[in-house]
């Protein structure tokens, strides 16, 4: 299996990651029409502009070396790694299957993914750091769970949108705040979801999870929840008193 | 092909690309992890040519790990697959449950997994660094409890190896002195880092549970190794293992408490084969390695003495034969027995070594079952940093030695518990979950709740010995063989009471602390032990296919790893353990490599082998 070649890359997605998402987009309503608009006509890119990565703090980098192939004699020096999924380049990680969803599907996402976790004063929203396109690369991935989400999350955006039509005659990226709360309402907790909500309720909770790992995973999620470690330092400090004393272990 | 070692300067490094440029050496170390990287270094210091085969590829920990690499610039932010199940950016190379090309089979029944890295160094590129000794009651399990077997030397016997190994590899700890946990001796271990928050408050929690928690010992320098007096210590007699040591020391960094130790270490702070034990083996002049050589089995003469081994040339799929005056296999547990089991000759139809039909047998892992919980006096704490040395700076040896020598417990053999938690790095699968919490929170509300959640789960692992048995073994497959023509292990397993009663034990004494700590159970308490236990080979802790003895009617090999039936064999991996202690067998690997080395060295001088 790991000796397969690299899947062919239809789409122009080998591009290292880091690199965040496709155009930040923060869906309120005036801006709905016009992204739906755009996205009729441009490819939905993995890639970030060298903008918008220094913006974040990410350097997009120049692309891996090719890897030696599996048969080269070796030379005497490191081959280093093969490109291969069991021993991938982990200097220089790139994904290399091809992204699935479509551009209108994206655009349901997108607006998801920031109903789920929305800009506040501490932190921005999910789609300002890529977190929709991180639900495609998680769905487009080649793996037996990850195919089995890709069914999950394309039923659920059919499904959203079949729902926001019903009730509010628009598709759900172009509903009020209030109409997406009145839906999401409904599927936000399986326990509590009515038997009629239960699979779209499966659905939100795993664009809810993607969602998280996407959003907490970046510099901006990681300041907001207050990781502050991988630091190289000289000595590891035992905690501060501050902590100790809400531990009571003064 | 001769090149400069890139992380030893001045030194000429060789890796043969050519290996039929020479075919005879004193030694051929079959492996190069913790047991073949510890014997190609005692051995080439003491002046031995040899040859270090390994099955996988050559890999360079300086050049090749992924220091400070995040998540996100990982494929499905470092999630684990099939390939990588450990994260994408895991320290193992071509390995995993499954190696293509190189299947494993279970018996009808059995549901055994077999994990294996193909790569120079073998899986302390990766391992979690834990290094405890075994203690007194340890090596004489039989006599204590009259189940299993002894070990045919004592705890005295290897304590100053587990000195001197300390000592070379880097081993932080405390000096607690308690019941079967013995300590090293003063000036051998690093000092342990400071505790973390959730390490003082499961402290406390513990103290009215009587379960003692004292400071972990993990194969990591919390400061730099003394290069001018240390390895006159270690080698007093050996200039040339002084020089090429000392050059190793000042190589390694102190740890710098940042990035996963799991993802390996390119500044040389932890324990692996490959930053540790190759370099200065390497360094002698005395020793070449040939990656890529998948061995097959070892060659014998009619007289019974072992000639050299057959391997194949992966990258040319050829056959190739070495000799030498010694063989020394390392390959791990379950390969090692596999050699010698596909090692057939006219003396010996049923594998070289194996007059004792034990080759195979006994096979033993750890008994393992986890729980968490959630604990509401860590949420909202002040943000600070948690990293520290990765692994564990605290831990909780078994305590219940007394009760259960009494009967009391209900199964013969103890446990010690590894736990953790705190403000960690996010990665995939971060919050997943929280709904649970939060009555399915979404919205600004979902970020208010995480940074409530953030760091308030800790997890328990219990790590217990599992008494062999005869109904859990590996022998040869009849019916299947991997890509290069090698008839594969087939894995027969099965629990018994002892450890599942211990595995139900475990969970109902996590939930005891938990619960003193104010926290929530994750997960359940199966009282069913057999629904708490890990499955066979998922601790990765595989020992014991040939076992050592007394008797050579009872045991594969003597006490120092050699071979009864086949006297210039020797084995220097997990295959040779006797039990499997609680303790995590890496460290008494590398001790006990050493102790066989000596011995090896001094067959040698004797004239009785070679």
């Amino acid at each position: 299996m790991s000796d397969a070649p690299e899947l062919p890359n239809t789409d122009g997605t080998d591009t290292p990651i880091g690199a965040d998402e496709s155009a930040p987009v923060t869906l309120k309503r005036r801006d709905a029409l016009r992204v739906l608009a755009a996205a009729a006509t441009l490819p939905v890119l993995d890639g970030l502009a060298a903008g918008e990565a220094e913006a974040q703090g990410t350097t997009p980098r120049p692309a891996a070396p090719a890897a030696a192939p599996a048969t080269q004699a070796p030379t005497g020096v490191t081959p280093g790694p093969r490109g291969t999924l069991a021993d991938p380049d982990l200097l220089y990680p790139r994904t290399n299957w091809p992204r699935r969803l479509t551009t209108a599907e994206m655009v349901t996402i997108t607006a998801l993914c920031d109903v789920i976790i929305p800009a506040d004063e501490k932190s921005p929203a999910a789609s300002a750091v890529g977190a929709p396109s991180y639900v495609n690369e998680h769905v487009s991935a080649p793996y037996d769970g990850n195919q089995r989400d890709l069914v999950r999350v394309r039923g659920g955006i059919a499904w959203i949108n079949l729902e926001s039509r019903k009730r509010f005659s628009r598709d759900f990226a172009r509903l009020t705040a209030a109409q997406k709360t009145a839906i999401c309402d409904d599927i936000c907790h399986l326990p509590n979801a009515k038997p009629e909500f239960r699979a779209a309720a499966r659905f939100f909770d795993l664009v809810r999870d993607l969602t998280a790992t996407a959003f907490y995973t970046t510099d901006a999620g990681m300041k907001d929840i207050g990781y502050v470690g991988n630091v190289a330092m000289p000595k590891f400090d035992p905690p501060p008193p501050a902590v100790l004393r809400q531990l009571g272990l003064e | 092909m001769i090149v400069a070692h890139p992380s030893l300067p001045g030194v000429r490094r060789v890796f043969l690309s050519n290996p039929k440029a020479q075919t005879e050496y004193d030694v051929i170390v079959v492996g190069s992890g913790a047991g073949g990287g510890m014997a190609a270094y005692q051995l080439a210091v003491a002046g031995l040519k040899v040859l270090v085969l390994e099955a996988g590829r050559n890999y360079d920990p300086v050049r090749e790990t992924p220091m400070f690499k995040l998540p996100r610039e990982a494929p499905l932010r470092g999630a684990g697959y099939r390939e990588k199940p450990f994260g994408f950016y895991d320290a193992t190379v071509d390995g995993g449950w499954e190696v293509p090309g190189e299947p494993y089979t279970n018996a009808p029944g059995t549901d055994f997994r077999w994990w294996r890295a193909r790569m120079l160094g073998g899986r302390t590129n990766h391992w979690g660094r834990i290094s405890l000794r075994m203690g007194e009651y340890d090596f004489k399990p039989k006599t204590r409890d009259g189940l299993g077997a002894d070990w045919p030397l004592t705890y005295q016997d290897l304590a100053p190896y587990y000195d001197r190994t300390e000592m070379l590899i880097g081993v932080y700890g405390g000096d607690d002195d308690l019941e079967n946990t013995p300590r090293s001796s003063p000036g051998v271990l690093q000092p342990a880092p400071a505790p973390r928050a959730v390490e003082l408050l499961a402290k406390k929690a513990c103290g009215p549970l009587k379960i003692p928690v004292i400071p972990a010992h993990l194969a990591i320098m919390t400061k730099r190794q003394d290069a001018n007096t240390l390895p006159k210590r270690i080698h007093p007699d050996n200039p040339l293992a002084q020089r090429v040591l000392a050059q190793s020391m000042r190589e390694r960094q102190a740890c710098f408490w940042a990035t996963p130790c799991g993802n390996g270490c390119s500044i040389k702070a932890n324990f692996q084969s490959t930053t540790v034990l190759l370099p200065p083996a390497l360094a002698t002049g005395n020793v070449d390695i040939v990656p890529d050589a998948m061995v097959r089995e070892v060659t014998v003469d009619r007289t019974g003495k072992a000639t050299g081994v057959s391997y194949i040339d992966k990258r040319t799929r050829t056959d190739r034969h070495v000799k030498a005056r010694v063989v020394v296999l390392a390959a791990s547990a379950a390969e090692t027995a596999r050699i010698l089991l596909n090692s057939k000759s006219e003396q010996a139809p049923n594998g070289v070594s194996n007059s004792s039909g034990l080759v195979g047998k006994y096979l033993m892992d750890t008994v393992g079952a986890g729980l968490g919980g959630q604990i509401p006096i860590l949420e909202n704490l002040p943000p600070h940093n948690t990293d520290g040395a990765s692994g564990m700076h605290m831990y909780m040896p078994w305590w219940l030695y007394q009760e259960q020598l009494a009967g009391k417990l209900g199964f013969a053999r103890g446990y010690h518990i590894e736990f953790g938690g705190g403000r960690s790095m996010p990665g995939n699968g971060t919050f997943s979950g929280l709904e649970t919490y939060t009555q399915g929170a979404y919205g600004k509300r979902l970020k208010e709740e995480a940074r409530r959640y953030y760091g308030s789960f800790m997890w328990f692992d219990g790590r217990g010995e599992m008494i062999p048995n005869e109904d859990s073994y590996c022998d040869i497959d009849p019916d299947t063989v991997d890509q290069w023509g090698i008839p594969v292990l087939r894995f027969h397993w099965k629990w018994s009471e002892h450890e599942t009663r211990q595995a139900a034990h475990m969970q109902k004494t996590f939930a005891e602390i938990i619960e003193a700590m104010g926290g929530k159970l994750t997960g359940r308490v199966e009282t069913d032990g057999s629904r708490a236990i890990a499955r066979g080979g998922q601790i990765i802790h595989e020992v014991g296919t040939c076992r050592m003895g007394d008797d050579p009617r009872t045991s594969v090999v003597n006490q120092y790893g050699q071979s009864w039936d086949v006297k210039n064999l020797f084995i220097t991996d997990g295959a040779t353990f006797v039990s499997n202690a609680d303790k995590n067998p890496t460290l008494s690997i590398l001790a006990l490599a050493w102790r066989s080395c000596d011995h090896l060295l001094d067959e040698l001088q004797k004239r009785n082998i070679g």
